[in-house]
């Protein structure tokens, strides 16, 4: 049995909400640079060259790198051998928000209803919380904040059995399509397939964290991954939506088993500053 | 990638009609932000006929909610948003407030290139993203209406060289059409 603290996971969850707006992933940025070198289109050059200038900026003056710092998406894994001591787990992970958010010069963007007021809550608070109860005695705690931009683009469907494959690429690349250039391309395409209507934008969104390059284990979806990918850069929408071949840095797939009768497939996309950082206590 | 062109505001009908989709600027001088709060406040004042809290005449809108300046900045992060969500106000700001230039990210809906032609505006498109190299282009910023709103409040901003490109121009010739199609393959 571990003991944890909420005054420690506080702690822990403001730096990571200051240090995931300053510093993309070390995968993302490689990515990125990839991409400058596959690019054809000379504005989709200048983006990526500019985006990725942005991001050493962004490090350097410890500056958001992109004003849109997002809700606060939080993943915790609570090992069932951990004792959390002096207060609630959920109000430790929203005064974590609070206080990175104010103290990191972060925008505040969440409001508290959605239809009639839409009054900004002025701390970024309440952060979406995800909690998963696993084997061990570790708590892992991951911030992945999220952008309207991108996230306005994403989209499920509850599609027929006999759609099948084809039924789903279709949902998947005419998303994309749609998305064009409002998601900030190059994205990276999460996708959930299976489970239930919640089950799947679950996975979808999970699948946005996952290392760029990495492929499914299941060798069918990792093939479907790279054809999907393949396609998505046949489409021209390029960096920035101005044409060109960088279209989407990696696609993630994800699946679990489903309904006889059951087909959700869940499409959720990130913008180029696919923000995620975690820490285990 | 066009020729570079240094723009100044407020933006004149020459200055416009020079403007080609394709074409870099470095903008330059007075531009406001508003996003869609602002947007709506300030369309339902047109349309009850009052005046605006800003004159818009041959001025030029920057779709953005900058993030809080840390001490010593003018501003905090400030790339564009997404221009689409502000689609359903830009003509009535257009047709009826002289509005002439707008600055976002994104494509245009046909409602708003239509309004853009009858009325020679241009829409320039920062790079999405590039919060911090382009909040380095901002020289001073204040809250001038709707502060209410914070980060969706209209702030004037004074701009020196700010980095964007003529994503659809007065003719309503569109970068985001033309640069699809020059690299589709499906």
């Amino acid at each position: 049995m571990k003991t944890i603290s909420v005054q420690e996971i506080t702690a822990v969850t403001r730096k990571l909400c200051m240090d995931v707006n300053y510093d993309l992933p070390g995968d993302v940025e490689r990515a990125l640079q990839d991409g400058l070198k596959r690019e054809e289109s000379s504005f989709g050059q200048y983006c990526l060259e500019q985006i990725l200038q942005n991001c050493q900026m962004a490090r350097e003056h410890q500056q958001a790198m992109c004003q849109d710092t997002g809700i606060a998406v939080v993943y915790l894994e609570v090992g069932q051998d951990v004792h959390i001591v002096g207060g609630s787990l959920t109000e430790a992970i929203h005064e974590g928000v609070r206080q990175g958010y104010e103290d990191g010069y972060l925008r505040k963007s969440v409001v508290a209803e959605p239809l009639f007021g839409r009054d900004n809550t002025g701390d970024n608070t309440p952060a979406v919380i995800h909690t998963e109860i696993v084997p061990g005695e570790q708590l892992r705690i991951m911030v992945v904040p999220k952008g309207a931009g991108s996230e306005n683009m994403g989209a499920v469907k509850m599609l027929k059995p006999a759609d099948g494959l084809e039924g789903a690429k279709k949902f998947i690349l005419d998303t994309v399509r749609q998305a064009g250039g409002n998601p900030c391309p190059p994205i990276i395409v999460g996708v959930g397939v299976g489970g239930t209507m919640e089950k799947a934008p679950m996975l979808a969104k999970k699948a946005l964290t996952r290392e760029i390059g990495s492929k499914n284990t299941n060798g069918l979806y990792a093939k479907l991954e790279e054809e999907l990918l393949a396609d998505i850069n046949k489409m021209g929408i390029g960096p920035q939506g101005l044409g060109g071949r960088v279209t989407a840095l990696a696609v993630h797939i994800e699946y679990y088993p489903t309904h006889i009768a059951m087909l959700p497939v869940a499409v959720n996309i990130n913008c180029h500053a696919a923000r995620h950082k975690e820490i285990v206590l | 990638m066009g020729t570079v062109k240094r723009v100044t505001t407020p933006l004149t009908e020459e200055a416009i009609a020079a403007l080609q989709a394709g074409d870099s600027v470095l903008l330059s001088g007075v531009i406001y932000t508003a996003r869609d709060k602002a947007h709506k406040l300030l369309t339902e004042t047109l349309a009850a006929g009052k005046e605006l809290p800003v004159d818009l005449r041959n001025q030029l809108i920057y779709y953005v909610g900058p993030a809080p300046a840390k001490p010593g900045q003018p501003i905090g992060s400030c790339g564009p948003t997404t221009s689409s969500r502000m689609d359903s106000y830009a003509p009535m700001l257009i047709r009826q407030a002289g509005l002439k230039g707008m600055l976002g990210k994104g494509p245009r809906s046909q409602e708003v290139i239509a309004a853009m032609k009858e009325n020679k505006a241009v829409y320039l498109a920062a790079i999405g993203g590039t919060g911090v190299a382009i909040s380095h282009a901002v020289k001073k910023a204040e809250v001038i209406a709707y502060e209410e709103l914070g980060t969706c409040a209209i702030r004037r901003l004074e701009v020196e060289d700010l980095p964007c490109i003529v994503a659809i121009d007065c003719e309503g010739n569109n970068l985001y059409e033309q640069g699809i199609a020059q690299y589709r393959r499906d």
